[in-house]
């Protein structure tokens, strides 16, 4: 009696990342572009003239120090939970919510020196616009900001209830990721408007 | 005598695997059809919703259709529908004309052939044809849904407020949008357009970014991209434009956002009404043109692509040929991807923009010729001595090549800067669009309803009443569209109310009239379809698993695939999907489940070399299946 015998190649399995955090970088494309939009339409109307030459307030610059400050915080938070060191990683993910939050305050701080300078949202004449750029590019960056600390504070509770540790990082990563971006996002438009005003 | 099966399992963890047991399990009316995370069920949403806006858009167009056709006439039988639109007199409003125009423009390139095709074919075919159990995240995709509701019903609500909906155009170019006192419907109907849009907006990135991390994470074991079907290969090109040219839009509405309720200046300025100057100064409306023409002109392609996608599809399976240039079809999708942003300003050449700049913008666009004919030749060449079948969903793909190349090539006179100064804002313009985008698009998404009804509904759609369909239209279309050339190389500027007013535009009047009468009949015609549709739904004859002979994923799975779309494991892919007629092949097509192992007669050399019994990782298991 004979045997047949069939050979079935093998099907190869396609590279793969995992789909939400792939997600999670089309999600940071998309407000690159927007941001990419409102900037580039500021230098188009910049090339235009008849553009009010503002300084940037003071506190942008411990602004932007707070936020960088949490960048470090964050990373810190994300090593210690690959470790497994709890306790340091509650430290660091709470420190980074405060500095977060330390973040959103300061820029009421900053636009408060942007009224007494007199720039204005809305100013008397046709240089203004350079103003209202300011605040609307500060403002859409302020509440993409908001959702950075809602994801923060979703993912320190999460550390608390010790559902973050080496095993489970996938939403802490996650977080991290996107409180960097936002803080690389604001370096940009921060070193952009001190370069263009 | 025995038979046995050497199979070498890859211990490959698949991600769709553990939700193999939630197939049985049933939901309630609500889980099931209302808040479902089913991407099927999602994609007929879609398909419902875009249904439902084409149908609104048609009537709209008919209405403003009958206004330049048959301007003498009265109207006032229409009073019921319009109202106060209607003037004592049985005449159409001024106003209210250019309002039809700005919604019929809105819905159909927004609510019908962005969300109603990408929506329903994306959401469909992606899970199945690349072999996944569903979407990246199902969430995401039923919330994708349910914001393009949300601004449906805004969209909706707009069209029927005392001031009207918005009216200054599909493009919304301020300062016409941005100022109330300009025309009414810059009041709440541009306000309510506006906040649609930012939903619209929302829904279109929730797709576009499920799309392609679905493409790209969650296929089937063997699918590697060079065996992706075309129609995904163009769903997925469709959606990184989304991503990238959509957000554009959403800045562009900010700024007018600001601009309409905070008294900013980024469009406005220079303003006199009545002879008293605005406020609003230092702004400049070109740069809403620059922001609105990145998204609009990457958006034609986000709205051509798909249907692109489907005809090849349809095109190699009922010409039982594999299609032609697989590569470069690919290759000529990925090209119009890139030229898609940076030709925006072709549609700015008379905005007294740099001539320079002009010239060069003009060669990137005349540049899109290139990958358009290499798309077109392929299709004739699949065509081309084979067996073809003329399904309706053929016929709609033949028809949608023909609208692309008489469409495609009136584009080639717009791109030229100096001959735009005599064709800009012409019924020229309205003829090339209408043709390359409006009718193949549309052309594209009845053919994947024809092609694909028996696997959403389990049923077929009659044969007789799609080529009755589709000969009414295309015949009506092209009597549509064709004059509109004449009438634009002749100077008629589009979105005028009226052109008997003046004698010198008095000149087409019996033009006009044909064209109305062919549009009240196409769209006439449209209800053919749609009783087909709704009755087949429910009285189709039943579907046979795979009705079309087809290679691709989708027609394995059962004949109303369940939740999860598989009943067992999902089949793994090892060949190419367009293996159609291929010499010495037992049958004139092979799935693209069926090893090569399992066809030596019709395996190419390199393909017998593709066997192997080793696997090149050590862990996998050698599992032997034999019986005596
Ligand atoms: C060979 C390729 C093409 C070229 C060279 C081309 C060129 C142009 C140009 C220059 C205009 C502006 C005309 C004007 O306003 O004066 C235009 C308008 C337009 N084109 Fe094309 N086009 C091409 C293909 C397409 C395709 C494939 C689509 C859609 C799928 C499309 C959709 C449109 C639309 C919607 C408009 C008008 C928008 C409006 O003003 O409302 N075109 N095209
Ligand atoms: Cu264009």
């Amino acid at each position: 009696m004979a045997i047949d015998i069939k050979i079935v190649e093998e099907a190869k399995k396609p590279i793969a990342m995992h789909p939400k955090k792939f997600a999670l970088w089309l999600f940071i494309a998309t407000v690159v572009m927007v941001f990419a939009a409102l900037t580039s339409a500021y230098i188009v109307r910049q090339s235009n003239g008849s553009w009010l030459v503002f300084d940037l307030p003071n506190m942008f610059w411990v602004n932007t120090a707070i936020i960088l400050a949490s960048s470090l915080t964050m990373h810190w938070a994300y090593v210690s939970a690959k470790q497994d060191k709890i306790d340091v990683t509650k430290l660091a993910i709470t420190l980074t919510t405060i500095l977060g939050t330390a973040f959103l305050v300061g820029q009421f701080f900053a636009w408060g020196q942007l009224v007494d300078n007199q720039i204005y949202l809305r100013g008397k004449d046709a240089t203004a616009v350079s103003g209202s750029f300011l605040y609307v590019i500060s403002w859409l960056h302020w509440l993409h900001v908001i959702s950075g600390v809602v994801v923060l504070v979703v993912s320190t509770t999460s550390v608390f209830r010790l559902k973050a540790n080496s095993k489970n990082l996938l939403g802490l990563e996650m977080c991290a990721t996107y409180w960097h971006f936002l803080d690389v996002l604001w370096l940009y438009l921060f070193v952009f408007l001190l370069l263009n005003r | 005598m025995a038979t046995t099966d050497i199979h070498i399992h890859s211990d490959v963890h698949h991600h769709g695997d553990h939700d193999h047991e939630h197939e049985h399990h049933e939901g309630n009316f609500w889980t099931t059809y209302i808040f479902s995370q089913d991407h099927k069920v999602i994609a007929k949403q879609f398909l419902i919703t875009g249904i439902f806006w084409a149908l609104i858009g048609g009537v709209l167009s008919v209405i403003f259709r009958l206004q330049l056709g048959f301007p003498e006439s009265n109207i006032s039988w229409l009073k019921p529908l319009l109202g106060g639109w209607i003037t004592a007199d049985g005449k159409l409003d001024p106003q209210f004309y250019l309002a039809l125009v700005t919604m019929h423009g809105t819905i159909m390139v927004f609510f019908v052939l962005t969300a109603g095709l990408s929506g329903t074919f994306s959401n469909f075919l992606i899970p199945l044809q690349i072999g996944a159990r569903d979407m990246a995240s199902g969430f995401l995709n039923m919330l994708s849904y349910w914001f393009f509701f949300i601004s449906s019903v805004l969209m909706f609500i707009s069209l029927f407020i005392s001031t009207g909906p918005a009216s200054g155009g599909w493009t919304v170019y301020p300062p016409l949008s941005a100022l109330e006192q300009a025309i009414s419907g810059s009041g709440l109907g541009m306000t309510l357009w506006l906040v649609a849009m930012a939903f619209f907006i929302a829904s279109s990135l929730l797709g576009s970014i499920n799309y392609i991390s679905t493409v790209i994470n969650m296929r089937t074991r063997g699918m590697s991209f060079t065996k992706l079907p075309l129609t995904i290969w163009a769903f997925f090109f469709t959606a990184i434009i989304g991503v990238l040219s959509f957000p554009v839009l959403f800045a562009a509405a900010l700024l007018l956002i600001f601009d309409r309720s905070f008294g900013t200046s980024f469009f406005l300025s220079d303003i006199y009404i009545n002879g008293e100057p605005l406020a609003h100064e230092g702004g400049s409306p070109i740069l809403f043109q620059h922001l609105f023409w990145f998204l609009g002109h990457p958006e034609v392609y986000i709205v051509l692509l798909p249907a692109l996608g489907i005809s090849s599809e349809i095109i190699a399976t009922n010409s039982r040929k594999p299609i032609f240039g697989y590569k470069a079809m690919i290759g000529s999708m990925l090209f119009i991807a890139i030229l898609s942003f940076i030709v925006w300003a072709h549609h700015m050449f008379v905005t007294g923009m740099n001539p320079f700049l002009g010239s060069i913008f003009m060669l990137l666009t005349l540049i899109i010729a290139v990958p358009s004919a290499v798309k077109i030749f392929n299709y004739v060449t699949t065509l081309w001595k084979g067996n073809i079948r003329f399904t309706p969903a053929m016929l709609f793909s033949i028809g949608l090549v023909s609208f692309f190349l008489t469409g495609g090539i009136t584009g080639i006179f717009l791109g030229n800067s100096a001959i735009d100064i005599q064709l800009h804002d012409t019924y020229f313009v309205v003829a090339h669009f209408h043709l390359v985008m409006g009718s193949a698009s549309f052309f594209g998404m009845l053919a994947g309803i024809y092609h694909w009804f028996p696997k959403m509904f389990g049923r077929m759609m009659n044969e007789g009443l799609g080529q009755l369909h589709f000969w009414l239209t295309f015949i009506g279309v092209y009597l549509v569209f064709f004059p509109m050339h004449y009438i634009g190389i002749a100077g008629f500027p589009r979105r005028y109310y009226s052109w008997t007013n003046f004698d010198t535009f008095s000149g087409f009047t019996d033009l006009n009239m044909l064209v109305s009468s062919a549009a009240i009949a196409t769209l006439a015609a449209q209800f053919i379809f749609l009783f087909n549709f709704f009755y087949s739904m429910f009285r189709g004859r039943l579907a046979p698993i795979n009705p079309w002979n087809a290679t691709t994923l989708e027609w394995t799975t059962p004949r109303n695939p369940g939740h999860g779309n598989w009943p067992g494991e999902i089949p793994a892919v090892y060949r190419w999907p367009y293996d159609y007629s291929k010499p010495g092949a037992k049958e004139d097509f092979i799935p693209q489940t069926v090893p090569y192992s399992e066809t030596p007669e019709s395996n190419l050399p390199h393909e017998t070399k593709l066997i192997k019994l080793e696997s090149s990782n050590g862990d996998n298991a050698i599992i032997v299946e034999g019986s005596h």
